[in-house]
C-alpha cells in the first residue's frame, strides 16, 4: 500500500512518498516494548484531613490492601509518609508510590501546615535535578520518586472549601497536577452535592487555583476528557469490604436505608476518578510533571544559582563558558576571602608589635627612672662619706696637734706654769 | 506482587483502548499504560538519523533507496557518489514519510569523499566532528535554563560499507571503525554482495569477524532478551554478521512475483530474498525491530560517554588525579564546586588556626623576654642597692667608730685636762703654801 506525503515546511525536511510498507509503523511498539520491559513508576500524594478516608480509598483504587494502621488525631505536624508498592496486571508491571499526609488539618494552628507538603515535593525535583546534574549520571535506572498526582481530599461538609484547603492548594498548584475530590461523598445527597461542586469550582477559579485538566489535545481521549473535566471535583467513595447484590459481590458500604455500591456511576464518581486517573491518563500526568511542574522548579534553582541562558549581550552561552564562568567566580571568591584573612591577620600582628613596643618603652623609661634614682643616693652617699672624712681628718689632725703638745709639755717637764699659761693662753 | 487475573464478571466495567467494553473483575486498569504510551508517541512522531560512510561506487545511495523504498537519492537529490569533493563532507538531508499513521522524520547523513583520495589520512576526523557537533548541540540544549522540547539530531546508527573484495578489511576499514566505535553505533554491511559466492561470502564474513575482534572494535550488538523467540533470532542475526546487502529498486518480474533485484544474463538476485543476500535482516532489524534499540544505545551510552568526558573536562579543569576524579564523577559539577568550597573552608580554617597559633606563640615569646629583660634589671638595681646599702652600712660602722674613737680620745683627754687641772690645782695650792718656790 502507499504511503502518504506530509508537508512540513520550516523543518529542512521534505516529504517523500513511499512506494511500499517500510516497516516503521511499528516505532510506536518498539517503544512501548521498551517500556513495558523496564516498567513503569507512578507517584501518588493524598492531601486530606485525617479522617476522610484516603487510605481505604487507595485501596479500593489499586484493589489492593496496602499497610498501615489508621492515624490518630493528635500528631504535632505534618509529616509525610510513603510507601513503595510493586504490582502487576497483565504484563504490565507498575511500581506505585503512595504519600500520605498525616496529620494534616489536626493542629490548632494550620498556617504552616503545607509547608511540609510542599518540600517533599521540591525534595523530589532536587534529587532528580542533582542527578540531571551529575557528571556521570544513571538517569536509565534512575527510580523517578517526583509526586505525579495529588489527590485532595475535601471533607463532605456540603457547604464550601475551608481556608486550609484554599492556602494548601494554592501553594501546590504550580508544583504538582492537583486533582480535588470531594471524600466520603456518601453523606452528601444528589442535590446537595451537585451545589456543592458548583460552589467548590467557583471558590477555585476566583481564588486563582490552577487544577489538572484532564488533556483534550489528543482527538482519540479529547472527548471523554473534556466530558470528565465537567465532573471535577469527583465524589467518590471508598470501600473493600463486599457485600452481596444479586448473585455478585460488589465493592460497597451496607447501611440501613440501602447500599452505597463504590463502582455504580449513578452512587458516585469514583469510576470516573479510576478511568481518568489511571486508565486514560496516567501517562499525561506523568508527563506534565515533567515537562512542566519539574522544568518550572529546574528553571527557578538554576536561576537562583546565577545560571543564564544569555550573556549581557544576548549570544547564547554554552554549557562550558557558563560552567567555566561559574567557576572562575567561585575560584575568585574564594581567593577574596583567603587575602581578607592574611589581611587581618597582618592587621592583628601590627597592632601587637606596637602594643608590645609601648610597654618596652615603657619599660626602659622605669629604669631609667631608677637609675637615676640610684645615682642620687650614690651621689649622696659620696657627699656623705666626704663629709665623714673631712670630719675625720679635722680630728685627726686635732689629736695630732693635741698629742703634740702633750707631748712638748712633758718635755718641757716643770713648766707647768708656761704650761698652764700656755693652756690659759690657749 | 498482585497478580490479578481477569476474571469473567460482568459487574465491573472498563474502557479499552477503542472504547469497547470489557469484561473484567478486579481490574484495576494502569494495564493501559502502554496504549496511553503508545497513543502519545505516535502523536508525537518519531525522528531518527542514519550515518552512510563508503567508499564511492559502493551502492549506498541504492541501499538507502531500497531501505526506506523511496528516491531519497534521485537526480534532484543525488547521491554522495556523484558529488564529487575535493575533501570529505559530511552532509545531511532530511526527510518525512509517514506510514500506517506514524511519522517519521529521518536524517540521512552522507560522506561524499570518503576513501576516494589518494592520501585518506584523516578522512575520518570530519565525522567524528559531526557527531561530537551533535552531542555538543543536545548537550547544550539539554543544559540551558529554559528547555523546550529538544529536537534530537544525535547520530543514531551508522552503515559502513565494506568493498567486497573476498580477502579481509582495508586499513582504512579499520582505523575507521577504531575511531567511531565508541561514539556511535556502528554496522558494518558488506556491499555489492552479489559478486560474491555464498562460500566465499561467507569465508569473507569469518575473516571479518575475526579482524573486528584482534582489534577489538565494538560493532553495534544485539541486547539480549528474556524471550526465547527473540534470542533464537538474534542469534541468527549475529551469526550473518557482518550483514552481506544487495540493493535495488528495480522491480522484475520473477516466475509470476514481482520482486526488486538486479537483472544478469545468467539470473536475477532478489533483494529481499534470504538466500540471495541479508537485506531483509538489515532491514527488518534498522527499521522494524531495533530502530528504537539504537536510539536508546545512543542516548545512555554514547550521549552519556561524551557528556560526562566534556563536563569533566571542564570541572577538573585539565588536572587529573585520578583519585580525585573517580568521586568527582558521581557528581554534579556544581555540587563538586560545593565540595571545592568546602574543602577550601576547611583549609583556610586550619590555616588561620595555624596562624593564630604561631602568633600566640611569637606573642608570647616577646613576653617573656620582656619579663625576662625586666627581671635581669631588677636583679641588677636590687643588686647595686644592696651594694649601696652595703657601703652605707660600712659608712655608718666607719662613723660609728670614729664617734667612739673620738668620745673616747675626749674623754681622754678630759681626763688628762682634769688630771691637769688637780695637778695645776695642787701646785697652786702648794704653791699658796709656800712650798714650791
Amino acid at each position: 500500500y502507499n504511503g502518504t506525503c506530509l508537508a512540513k515546511k520550516g523543518e529542512g525536511a521534505r516529504a517523500v512518498p513511499l512506494a511500499g510498507h517500510v516497516g516503521f509503523d511499528s516505532m510506536p511498539d518498539q517503544l512501548v516494548n521498551k517500556s513495558v520491559n523496564h516498567g513503569f513508576c507512578f507517584n501518588i500524594l493524598c492531601v486530606g484531613e485525617t479522617g476522610l478516608g484516603k487510605s481505604t480509598l487507595m485501596d479500593t483504587l489499586f484493589n489492593t490492601k496496602f499497610e498501615g494502621e489508621p492515624t490518630q488525631h493528635n500528631q504535632p505536624g505534618v509529616q509525610l509518609k510513603s510507601n513503595t508498592y510493586e504490582l502487576q496486571e497483565s504484563n504490565v508491571r507498575l511500581k506505585l508510590t503512595v504519600v500520605n499526609t498525616v496529620g494534616f488539618g489536626d493542629q490548632i494552628n494550620k498556617e504552616d501546615s503545607y509547608k511540609s507538603i510542599v518540600e517533599f515535593i521540591d525534595t523530589q525535583f532536587e534529587a532528580y535535578l542533582q542527578e540531571e546534574l551529575k557528571i556521570k549520571r544513571t538517569l536509565h535506572s534512575y527510580h523517578d520518586t517526583r509526586i505525579h498526582a495529588c489527590l485532595y481530599f475535601i471533607a463532605p461538609t456540603g457547604h464550601s472549601l475551608k481556608s486550609l484547603d484554599l492556602v494548601t492548594m494554592k501553594k501546590l498548584d504550580s508544583k504538582v497536577n492537583i486533582i480535588p475530590i470531594i471524600a466520603k461523598s456518601d453523606a452528601i445527597s444528589k442535590s446537595e452535592l451537585t451545589k456543592f461542586k458548583i460552589k467548590i469550582t467557583s471558590e477555585l477559579v476566583s481564588n486563582g487555583v490552577q487544577i489538572y485538566q484532564f488533556p483534550t489535545d489528543d482527538e482519540t481521549v479529547a472527548e471523554i476528557n473534556s466530558t470528565m473535566n465537567g465532573h471535577l471535583p469527583f465524589a467518590v467513595v471508598g470501600s473493600t469490604e463486599e457485600v452481596k447484590i444479586g448473585n455478585k459481590m460488589v465493592k460497597a458500604r451496607q447501611y440501613p436505608w440501602g447500599t452505597v455500591q463504590v463502582e455504580n456511576e449513578n452512587h458516585c464518581d469514583f469510576v470516573k476518578l479510576r478511568e481518568m486517573l489511571i486508565r486514560v491518563n496516567m501517562e499525561d500526568l506523568r508527563e506534565q510533571t515533567h515537562t512542566r511542574h519539574y522544568e518550572l522548579y529546574r528553571r527557578c534553582k538554576l536561576e537562583e544559582m546565577g545560571f543564564k541562558d544569555t550573556d549581557p549581550d544576548c549570544k547564547p552561552f554554552s554549557l562550558q563558558e557558563t560552567y567555566e564562568a561559574k567557576r572562575n567566580e567561585f575560584m575568585g571568591d574564594l581567593q577574596k576571602k583567603e587575602e581578607e584573612m592574611r589581611q587581618m591577620f597582618v592587621q592583628r600582628v601590627k597592632e601587637k608589635e606596637a602594643e608590645l613596643k609601648e610597654a618596652e618603652k615603657e619599660l626602659h623609661e622605669k629604669f631609667d627612672r631608677l637609675k637615676k634614682l640610684h645615682q642620687d643616693e650614690k651621689k649622696k652617699l659620696e657627699d656623705k662619706k666626704k663629709s665623714l672624712d673631712d670630719e675625720l681628718n679635722g680630728f685627726k689632725q686635732k689629736k695630732t696637734a693635741a698629742e703634740l703638745l702633750q707631748s712638748q709639755a712633758q718635755q718641757a717637764g716643770g713648766s707647768t706654769t708656761l704650761k698652764r699659761d700656755k693652756e690659759r693662753k690657749k | 506482587m498482585h497478580d490479578n487475573a481477569l476474571g469473567e464478571d460482568e459487574i465491573t466495567a472498563g474502557r479499552g483502548r477503542n472504547g469497547e467494553i470489557q469484561n473484567l473483575e478486579g481490574y484495576v486498569g494502569f494495564a493501559n499504560l502502554p496504549n496511553q504510551v503508545y497513543r502519545k508517541s505516535v502523536k508525537r512522531g518519531f525522528e531518527f538519523t542514519l550515518m552512510v560512510v563508503g567508499e564511492s561506487g559502493l551502492g549506498k545511495s541504492t541501499l538507502i533507496n531500497s531501505l526506506f523504498l523511496t528516491d531519497l537519492y534521485s537526480k534532484d537529490y543525488p547521491g554522495p557518489s556523484l558529488r564529487i569533493k575535493k575533501t570529505v563532507q559530511v552532509e545531511q538531508s532530511k526527510v518525512l514519510v509517514k506510514e500506517g499513521g506514524v511519522q517519521l522524520t529521518l536524517t540521512i547523513v552522507d560522506t561524499p569523499g570518503f576513501g576516494d583520495a589518494v592520501d585518506n589520512s584523516n578522512c575520518w576526523q570530519p565525522v567524528i566532528n559531526y557527531i561530537d557537533s551533535k552531542c555538543e548541540d543536545f548537550l547544550n540544549a539539554e543544559s540551558r535554563v529554559n528547555r523546550r522540547l529538544m529536537p534530537d539530531n544525535r547520530v543514531h546508527c551508522c552503515l559502513y560499507f565494506i568493498a567486497p573484495s573476498g580477502h579481509g578489511l582495508k586499513p582504512l576499514d579499520i582505523e575507521f571503525m577504531k575511531r567511531l566505535h565508541d561514539k556511535v553505533n556502528v554496522i558494518p554491511l558488506i556491499a555489492k554482495a552479489d559478486t560474491l559466492t555464498p562460500e566465499e561470502c561467507q569465508l569473507f564474513k569469518k575473516q571479518i569477524m575475526k579482524e573486528i575482534q584482534e582489534h577489538k572494535i565494538q560493532i553495534y550488538e544485539f541486547p539480549d532478551t528474556e524471550d526465547d523467540e527473540d534470542s533464537k533470532l538474534i542469534r541468527k542475526i549475529k551469526e550473518r554478521m557482518p550483514l552481506a546487502v544487495v540493493g535495488s529498486n528495480v522491480v522484475i518480474e520473477v516466475n509470476g512475483k514481482k520482486v526488486r533485484g538486479r537483472q544478469y544474463p545468467w539470473g536475477v538476485a532478489e533483494v529481499e530474498n534470504g538466500e540471495h543476500c541479508d537485506f531483509t535482516v538489515l532491514r527488518n532489524m534498522l527499521i522494524r525491530t531495533h530502530m528504537q534499540d539504537l536510539k536508546d544505545v545512543t542516548n545512555n551510552v554514547h550521549y552519556e560517554n561524551y557528556r560526562s568526558r566534556k563536563l569533566a573536562a571542564v570541572t577538573c579543569n585539565g588536572g587529573v588525579d585520578t583519585s580525585k576524579t573517580k568521586n568527582q564523577m558521581t557528581r554534579s559539577p556544581l555540587a563538586q564546586m560545593e565540595e571545592e568550597r568546602r574543602e577550601h573552608v576547611m583549609k583556610m580554617k586550619k590555616m588561620e588556626t595555624e596562624m593564630e597559633q604561631v602568633f600566640e606563640m611569637k606573642v608570647k615569646e616577646k613576653k617573656q623576654k620582656l619579663k625576662d629583660s625586666e627581671a635581669e634589671l631588677e636583679r641588677r638595681h636590687e643588686q647595686m642597692k644592696k651594694n649601696l646599702e652595703a657601703q652605707y652600712k660600712e659608712l655608718e660602722e666607719k662613723k660609728r667608730h670614729h664617734d667612739e674613737e673620738k668620745s673616747n680620745w675626749e674623754a681622754q683627754q678630759r681626763i688628762l685636762e682634769q688630771q691637769k687641772l688637780d695637778a695645776s690645782k695642787t701646785m697652786e695650792k702648794n704653791k699658796k703654801k709656800g712650798k714650791i718656790f
